[in-house]
């Protein structure tokens, strides 16, 4: 199964071409306008959603970035996943470089997005989408020089992501590990279902080549080195890695080495799909008084040791549509009623630990409703909050998850790792009313 | 980092073209750059500016890369269009082609590659032999894949240059990157060839996948999907291959991750050691699960495919089904595919954490999603016995929400669950009735009017029921008819009195004399027949024990199946679909001749994929229990009649046609149709058409898309009274549509069979009927070009002597003010392949005036002036023919050959 994209377009929000590279010459912009302004007036019919669409013999493929989509078109039996994931790797880079990708950004830079286009993509293959090294060789005006640029080594290095030559006075690399717990409570209080999804991200200021190593307190990495566990290990699902990391060598001895990318970029991810007790815990009841009048009283409880604090925290409760003249009471923090979105949203800056708030609320309902409503939108509550300094992952490890990063450079400098870990709210959702 | 870009976009006061000419032809470097960047904008918002080609391409050679890349994008654009023209911008190319610079010499191939001018491609093939050993990988990998696309433009030059052996050599090289794009490229070539020209061998199978380790992320999907086609000698090297794809699986870049998949499933088929098949599946759960973390659009094309691949491999997820319940904010068509994964995976073990998820899905907003939820309660019911009772209660509180789309969509499928487990839940049919008098839609009412008659001796008032439909029975759409006579039938079978009696004489009067739907027909007379003969006999009939129906969750066919597998990640896994079934490849190279298109007839063909058997008679108990659980009341159907007979539409229209037998369907293949049956009027049948010639015989080329919920089978066609007398020359051969899928025949086609009255006109009416729906009635045109037959040639004096001795009055003149004549011989040749052939040529002051003879059938010769000017729209055509009143049809063909 051999196939590429036989064009590449940039449309805005109606559906009409912005910039296009046509590969093939087999279809038309025209009728990629035809086919996607035609879809967009079907906007409710679910079908004409799939980011996939056979169409008159061509297949497109779109996703949608702000007022910008960015579509596919092939006749072959192309590639999918890796054409999507290459549109949303256009989006980066795009950001890169004009930091938002919208309409208005690519009319203001389009011999940019020409010459971006033309390296990331040759004859509808994939080629290169590696924003910090293609701007080393594709300067927006501003940055613009007089004299030729050869294309970077590591274009076609098999290090493609890092160019030679990098120096700084101080060497430095900041990791942050964030985790989000994703939670899904059902209406009789049971969890079912909650993992967790933890990042690496890595921000590094190193000179030249270096050689990194990682090491993870991940049971089976320790077990697969020959260690002693001792109750501290943890149990990784699945670990992904950037493609700096060597996956080989990480499947012969489980050992992370790489040579990272100079900036920020996520190392690796990882999932953790034991059960976790639910870090806020939110408990509502509703209290219909009268066909005009909703009373909802909330609890929130804080479900963490008291040593950490969670900030930010933003509780999303669905309210029936149209309700009106909000009175409501919290003992912390502060609620408003967002009508557009029909939900209460509950905001509390800092929420510590064995801690728990209420809130109170009622609304008023139109007293008339038509006779055969839809029936109500059945929205979760949903909250967000942030809890730095502490994972789920492995709690009780807190300092022990990153054991060692260890710099080995010819010249052999010193450099400092510095290491941070969050926790945060990804799809906490819990059906209660 | 922003710019400014969009300051070229504003347009000035006086003639934008005249001032940019000005401008490009500058002295001063920056004015020109700025000039050439306008023109690039006007391209971009779709202005024409093809006319400042000599002055753009006169900016080419020039030392700045910004400006260069500038031009070269301007040459992509309009060197097609200024063929002539472009040749000036070949020297400069080869020139750009031995830069120092290697960005530079990419530059250049990468360029020539894309402008798809033979005259350009001549030139390519020295500087591309060159790229292809350059020194630098940044130009080699711009040439591999420039192979590519020289091979897509004219495969001939790319064998006799030896390319495609250089391109060989290319796998060996060192640099990954350059190895991948040569394996994409070779493997794209191999894909368009008939020809082995890219064989994996373990030798090359070793190399690449050490290269895997080194490339970038693109290039190691290249690899992974070319290696897959691997196929291993034994299980030991099918084993060493999938250690050392694993590692994949860990790779940030989902796309990698799915190929990786994908290979380690096509090796897994031959490891024979259950211990490493079962560990593989282990290790591939993980990574399959942290796909639905991806972008949605991601998560959908990895859902379609762990579909897949739960179905050969039902145990890689069997414990993970709590990873595809829905989150809140998943687009809808996540959640749709969630679902369907949900019901392969329900099981008696988690079946009721299932049902919970079912519920709150049925009680959500969007209809679709919730009435796709109400039947994955159904088909879950059916597919594990000991749940039955449970979902059926799930059900019941549902029905009770009493919200109308839910209760519709529920006793559809209770229906099937009352077949899967005969006399078991009849209990709840009293509840069901209750809602009798919401339900407004034909596939809810056909399902609960089979529910009354199936059980009619148990409801005390079923004939009341059923008499409260029969009122409206003439109304009523095929499905409810079908359903309601054969209730009826059942319900006077079991209680044989007097009420009953009654009723059955107005259906059967209804469904005879009354209707005009062939099905019904057939099957009320056989109905009646029967009953006023041996009334034994019917019972056996009628109510004789229905097959078992089964859960169609794991309904596609293994073969399928395991072509889908082969191509996991790609689009053929999205639409579940082989590739056959979508990929148009259409040839843009021009000169494109007759013979080729023959060439590639059964190589896009579309067959039928899923294999099943050509279901002629339609309504046959197999088909019934394949597709029970979707089918709209799988009645107890009666053994059909015998096999439909071509002329069952027959007086559809009203006519007695001659039916010519032919005996070989034709397959037909090219490019898409015109729409005539849109789908939303077809009720999901979309059909397109149109007439065709092909080796002097006439075609009606047809193409049906089934987007319906269920299977279609029994096409038939007929043609309304036209004026050439155009009618169906065999029967239409199109086999059982799945839903989603779709067939294009070609039916040959007969003239002079019932040639309607008054001058000739172009309108072809046609009505299309099939077993499941009405019949569909739309119109075509009939172009005179399809009748002009091969034996139009005539002598130049035989010509003359035609013309003359025609009366004037049979010389009809038409300005056609819209066409231009570009070149005679383009304009010629299109004419001939039309069968309208050139005879001589004269030049009159600045206008070519061109005679061409052709013949329409019955020997009928048509004489015809062309006279047009060069470049210029409009030409002046007229004709001479004994049959003059044919002469507007002429026109209008002539016109649409001309303009297309």
């Amino acid at each position: 199964m051999a196939g590429a994209a036989s064009a590449l377009f940039l449309l805005d929000i109606k559906g009409r071409v912005l910039v296009w590279r046509d590969f093939r010459g087999d279809v038309s912009a025209a009728q990629a306008e035809r086919f996607f302004t035609k879809l967009i007036e079907k906007e409710g019919d679910p079908e004409s959603h799939d980011p996939v669409v056979y169409d008159n013999g061509v297949t497109y493929m779109f996703i949608q970035h702000n007022n910008v989509y960015l579509m596919t078109a092939s006749r072959q039996n192309c590639n999918a996943a890796s054409l999507l994931l290459f549109l949303h790797r256009v989006v980066d880079v795009f950001k890169h470089y004009f930091e938002e990708l919208e309409e208005e950004s690519l009319r203001d830079n389009f011999v940019v997005v020409y010459e971006l286009l033309d390296e990331m993509m040759d004859f509808g293959y994939p080629q290169y989408t590696e924003a910090k090294i293609l701007s080393e060789f594709i300067k927006t005006d501003a940055y613009r020089m007089e004299v030729t640029q050869r294309p970077p080594m590591a274009v076609t290095n098999a290090v493609s992501w890092r160019s030679e030559g990098i120096r700084y006075k101080k060497n430095e690399v900041f990791l942050d590990v964030v985790e989000s717990v994703n939670i899904l409570v059902n209406t009789n209080g049971q969890i079912i279902r909650s993992d967790v999804v933890g990042a690496l991200k890595m921000r590094t200021y190193l000179s030249g080549m270096p050689e990194c190593k990682l090491g993870l307190n991940d049971r089976v990495l320790l077990e697969a080195q020959g260690r002693t566990t001792k109750g501290k290990a943890i149990d990784l699902d699945d670990i992904k890695f950037h493609q700096c990391v060597r996956l080989a060598r990480f499947e012969n001895d489980r050992t992370i080495s790489f040579i990272p990318p100079d900036g920020s970029f996520d190392l690796m991810t990882y999932r953790l799909s034991t059960q976790v007790k639910p870090l806020v815990w939110v408990e509502a009841q509703v209290e219909r008084h009268s066909r005009s009048r909703i009373e909802i009283m909330v609890k929130a409880r804080s479900q963490f040791k008291e040593r950490s604090t969670a900030t930010n925290v933003e509780i999303e409760l669905p309210v029936p549509a149209d309700s009106t003249n909000p009175t409501i009471r919290t003992s912390m923090g502060s609620a408003n009623y967002a009508p557009e979105n029909d939900a209460l949203v509950w905001k509390i800056k800092s929420f510590p630990g064995g801690k728990e708030y209420m809130l109170r609320a009622e609304f008023s309902l139109p007293s008339i409703t038509a006779e055969e409503a839809a029936p109500e939108r059945k929205a979760p509550i949903r909250v967000k909050f942030e809890i730095p300094y502490f994972t789920v992952s492995g709690i009780q490890l807190l300092l022990m998850f990153v054991r060692y990063l260890k710099i080995i450079e010819k010249s052999g400098y010193q450099a400092l790792p510095w290491v941070r870990y969050i926790t945060m709210a990804g799809e906490y959702e819990l059906r209660l009313i | 980092m922003s710019g400014h870009d969009s300051k070229y976009f504003s347009t000035t006061k006086k003639g934008e073209i005249p001032e940019l000419k000005d401008e490009l032809n500058s002295q001063y470097k920056d004015k020109k750059r700025d000039a050439v960047k306008k023109v690039i904008a006007a391209m971009t918002v779709g202005k024409d500016v093809s006319s400042l080609f000599t002055d753009v391409v006169n900016c080419m050679q020039t030392e700045n890369l910004e400006l260069k890349k500038l031009v070269y994008l301007y040459l992509i654009n309009y060197a097609k269009s200024q063929p002539d023209l472009a040749i000036l911008a070949v020297n400069t190319f080869v020139k750009d082609s031995q830069d120092p610079n290697p960005l530079i010499r990419a530059l250049a191939v990468r360029t020539m590659g894309c402008i798809r001018v033979d005259k350009i491609t001549e030139y390519l093939c020295d500087p591309l032999q060159r790229c292809l050993k350059d020194d630098d990988p940044y130009v080699r990998k711009t040439a591999a894949i420039c192979v590519a696309k020289l091979y897509d433009i004219n495969a001939e030059l790319v064998e006799d240059r030896g390319f495609l052996d250089t391109l060989k050599d290319l796998i060996s090289d060192n640099n990954p990157m350059v190895v991948a794009n040569a394996v994409a490229a070779l493997a794209e070539i191999q894909e368009n060839s008939a020809r082995p020209i890219f064989e994996i061998t373990s030798q090359t199978l070793s190399k690449l996948l050490t290269a895997l380790n080194e490339c970038t992320e693109w290039g190691q999907v290249f690899i992974l999907d070319a290696l897959s086609r691997y196929k291993a000698a034994d299980a030991r090297e099918a084993e060493n291959i999938v250690e050392r794809v694993t590692p994949r699986l860990q790779h940030a870049n989902c796309a990698v991750v799915l190929s990786a998949v994908k290979m380690i499933l096509q090796q897994m088929e031959l490891i024979t050691s259950t211990d490493v098949v079962r560990n593989l599946c282990k290790k591939m759960a993980p990574p399959l699960v942290t796909l639905l973390s991806a972008e949605p659009e991601i998560q959908y094309v990895a859902l379609r495919n762990i579909n897949l691949i739960v179905q050969r491999r039902p145990t890689i997820l069997a414990h993970e089904i709590k990873v595809f319940f829905c989150k809140y904010n998943d687009p809808i068509y996540v959640k749709m595919e969630k679902l369907e994964i949900m019901i392969k995976l329900a099981s008696d073990r988690n079946i009721d954490q299932v049902l919970l998820e079912f519920k709150e899905y049925a009680t959500e907003v969007d209809v679709d999603f919730v009435r796709k939820a109400v039947r994955a309660i159904g088909r879950c019911a059916i597919k594990l016995e000991r749940a039955a009772e449970r979902c059926i209660s799930v059900l019941l509180e549902l029905i009770k929400i009493k919200v109308n789309y839910v209760v519709q969509e529920a006793i559809i499928v209770i229906k099937d669950i009352f077949r899967r487990y005969p006399n078991t839940y009849e209990s709840i049919i009293a509840t069901l009735c209750e809602s009798l008098d919401t339900l407004d839609e034909p596939e809810a009412k056909a399902s609960m009017i089979w529910i009354i008659g199936e059980y009619a001796e148990r409801i005390d008032n079923a004939d009341e029921l059923l008499e409260s439909f029969l009122e409206s029975f003439p109304e009523e759409p095929a499905m409810v008819q079908l359903q309601l006579l054969t209730a009826t039938v059942k319900l006077f079978l079991k209680k044989p009195t007097e009420g009953p009696q009654q009723m059955i004489q107005v259906v059967l009067n209804n469904a005879t004399v009354e209707t005009d739907n062939p099905d019904l027909r057939d099957r009320a007379y056989i109905y009646w027949r029967l009953l006023s003969t041996d009334p034994e006999a019917a019972k056996d009939v009628v109510l004789a024990e229905k097959p078992v129906i089964s859960d169609d969750s794991n309904q596609l066919d293994p073969s399928l199946l395991d072509e889908l597998l082969a191509n996991i990640a790609t689009l053929s896994s999205v639409y579940h679909k082989p590739p056959e079934a979508f990929v148009t490849r259409v040839k843009t190279t021009v000169q494109r001749s007759e013979d080729e298109e023959y060439a590639d007839v059964g190589e896009t063909g579309y067959s039928d994929s899923t294999g099943r058997a050509i279901d002629s008679s339609g309504t046959t108990t197999t088909s019934s229990v394949t597709a029970a659980t979707k089918q709209p009341a799988p009645a107890p159907t009666p053994p059909a009649p015998a096999a439909a007979v071509p002329d069952l539409l027959g007086d559809l229209i009203g006519l007695d046609n001659a039916i010519v037998p032919v005996d070989e369907p034709t397959t037909a293949t090219g490019p898409p149709l015109p729409v005539l049956l849109p789908a939303s009027t077809g009720q999901g049948l979309q059909i397109s058409a149109q007439l065709t010639r092909r080796d002097g015989q006439i075609f009606y080329d047809m193409s049906f898309e089934n987007n319906a919920q269920i299977p279609l089978d029994g096409f038939m066609i007929q043609f309304n009274k036209n004026a050439f007398g155009l009618a169906a020359g065999g029967p239409l051969q199109v086999p059982q549509l799945q839903p989603g899928t779709s067939a294009r025949v070609l039916l040959p086609m007969v003239l002079f069979q019932n040639i309607s009255p008054g001058p000739p006109n172009s309108l072809l009416q046609v009505a299309v009927k099939n077993n499941q729906q009405p019949v569909w009635y739309f119109s075509d045109k009939i172009s005179l070009l399809v009748l002009f037959t091969e034996d139009g040639r005539m002598e130049r004096t035989n010509f003359l002597e035609t013309w003359k001795s025609l009366p004037d009055s049979n010389e009809v003149v038409k300005d056609l003010p819209n066409v231009v004549v570009n070149s005679v011989e383009a304009t010629l040749d299109r004419l001939a392949a039309s069968n309208m052939f050139f005879i001589a040529k004269r030049r009159h002051a600045n206008q070519e005036v061109l005679y061409l003879s052709a013949k329409i059938p019955r020997g009928i010769p048509v004489l015809i002036e062309l006279t047009a000017v060069i470049g210029i729209a409009g030409v002046k055509c007229a004709i001479k023919t004994p049959n003059a009143e044919m002469a507007p049809l002429f026109f209008e063909s002539v016109e649409a050959l001309l303009r297309g």
